[in-house]
């Protein structure tokens, strides 16, 4: 849980209160914080003045609008065809087995969450993640291992 | 049917003189720049195919005030990632494609919707935006663009769901007919291009549709950016000229055992060895947004098959029941038939409702999921059922 103190307000003086500035307020926020929480989802609808339920039926319907929480890293690991072919599979169990945690779950310290996505558009250096905007490419199990001690000093 | 060869282009990463470019097409009549388009042969390179040309004067013809531009960037596909290395390293020729489509139509705004994936982009995108709006501002013209940004679904590179997403709703797409050059973004007359269609428009103008022209064939005109991945020694991003058969691509990117390659991703077609020979990569043939993806035979079709169905059960918006229950049916079902559950004429059923699915369905999304099931299932059945 994250609190949003002005936050909604400030990004709607940025990007107005029509209904097109409902997605990048929804994408700033999930920047800042990985995932909408109910409170900041109605204060948008307040903002904009339009109901909390098309808010939430709006971040639903976008993967990266997550409506639940999220850790401060955000792993997906791209699982489409050309990925799955390279190893995909080693990058997750490797990635599970240091942050001991399974796919879909979040690391107790909320450090974490490692998830599954569709294609990311690294099909020719696969196996490929984004580690929040980040893609990293090319991993092996031994290269994961590098890119995740990285966030984890930070 | 004669094959052109493959032969290697460069002409979207080519660097050129883009403010003598722009010069030159701001000094032209919208009907000259249409004019030159159309003869060019163009048409969309995000798989769809669609006449640039022929979009350009519909959206031109409209008597709105108000038109937009709008660059899809929202490259989600399957084994193509072809448009961000375009926005990586020659955004300023789609800036320019968008300035020139708007000189076209008579459109003062453009809008590029790039994908969620691409955000790390962003900031040097900007930063070329930034020297873009200062380099037409100094040849006297004046064109605005903004970047939209995607948050991770696939049929948000459908032109309407585009728009609504745009228009800050769910992705799902609109019923046509009104098409978007009657009535796109915000209910305006909207020319919607791919990234590549726009820098293509923009090196047609550059060097003349007489040159471009002299390149593929006469149903698939110019040269195209593929996406190569999977079983190969050389993954990457490759400019060839269109018209060549899947062998000559295969004898340049294969490993030696190529068994089948995918042209055009996940919603597109699955081409076995036997017929290599006799498909042409371009309209005539097998059309494609630029993903080649190759398999030897140490891949199981089954899984390949498997994969992309449940990419599709997961993209699908869930808006129309063909679409929606039918992704998730071909899904249980070729499970059922592999584990011996189900019949293996069970497929045939199964390919009927790829069929139907391509009927019913009310974008492009649901409608071609049956082109990748038909292909595999037809050329690769004994590895669904064993």
């Amino acid at each position: 849980m994250y609190q949003t103190g002005n936050m909604v307000k400030e990004l709607a003086d940025k990007y107005g209160r029509k209904r097109e500035s409902l997605m990048p307020i929804l994408q700033d926020i999930v920047k800042k914080h990985n995932y909408l929480t109910d409170e900041a989802m109605v204060e948008v609808a307040t903002e904009l003045d339009i109901s909390a339920a098309e808010v939430y039926g709006t971040a639903s319907f976008y993967t990266f609008l997550d409506t639940e929480e999220r850790g401060k890293n955000v792993i997906r690991v791209c699982k489409t065809i050309t990925c799955s072919m390279k190893g995909k599979n080693d990058v997750i169990s490797t990635l599970e087995e240091i942050l001991k945690i399974k796919v879909g779950q979040t690391t107790p310290d909320k450090m974490f969450t490692l998830l599954e996505t569709n294609c990311i558009g690294w099909c020719h250096k696969a196996p490929a993640m984004l580690v929040n905007d980040m893609p990293y490419t090319d991993l092996s199990s031994e290269t994961v291992i590098d890119v995740i001690k990285g966030y984890m000093r930070k | 049917m004669k094959s052109k060869g493959l032969t290697k282009v460069d002409l979207i990463f080519e660097s050129i003189d883009a403010k003598e470019v722009l010069a030159k097409a701001f000094s032209m009549t919208p009907e000259e720049i249409i004019n030159q388009v159309l003869e060019s042969g163009l048409k969309g390179r995000g798989g769809a195919g669609f006449p640039t040309g022929m979009k350009w004067k519909f959206t031109a013809a409209e008597k709105d005030p108000e038109k937009y531009i709008v660059c899809n960037a929202d490259e989600g596909e399957p084994g193509t990632f072809k448009d961000r290395e375009i926005l990586d390293r020659v955004v300023y020729k789609v800036y320019g494609g968008m300035a020139i489509a708007g000189k076209a139509m008579g459109a003062k705004k453009g809008y590029i919707y790039l994908r969620g994936e691409y955000r790390f982009l962003l900031p040097q995108l900007y930063l070329e935006l930034h020297k873009f709006q200062k380099m037409i501002a100094e040849i006297g013209y004046d064109f605005t663009i903004e970047y939209r940004m995607g948050s991770g679904a696939y049929i948000c590179g459908e032109e309407s769901a585009l728009f609504e997403s745009i228009e800050g709703f769910r992705g799902e797409p609109r019923n046509k007919p009104p098409y978007p050059t009657t009535s796109g973004l915000f209910s305006k007359p909207t020319s919607i291009n791919n990234v590549e269609t726009l820098v293509t428009a923009m090196m047609i103008i550059a060097k003349g549709p007489q040159e471009y022209v002299k390149l593929g064939t006469k149903d698939s005109r110019g040269s195209k950016v593929f996406s190569i991945s999977g079983d190969t020694p050389i993954p990457g991003i490759f400019e060839l000229e269109l018209g060549m058969t899947v062998q000559e691509f295969v004898n340049e990117f294969g490993d030696g055992d190529t068994k089948a390659v995918q042209v055009g991703g996940a919603s597109g077609f699955c081409v076995p060895r036997k017929k290599f020979e006799d498909t042409i990569i371009g309209f005539e043939g097998v059309p494609t947004g630029g993903s080649m993806k190759l398999f030897n035979s140490s891949r199981s079709m089954y899984n390949v098959l498997h994969n992309y169905l449940d990419f599709f059960t997961e993209e699908s918006c869930g808006q129309c029941t063909p679409c929606r229950v039918g992704c998730q049916q071909l899904l249980k079902g070729v499970e059922k038939v592999k584990k011996g559950e189900a019949k293996s004429t069970y497929l045939n059923e199964l390919v009927k409702l790829a069929d139907t699915m391509k009927v019913a369905s009310k974008c492009g999304l649901g409608q071609s999921v049956g082109n990748a099931f038909r292909s595999i299932v037809e050329n690769f059945r004994e590895e669904i059922i064993y």
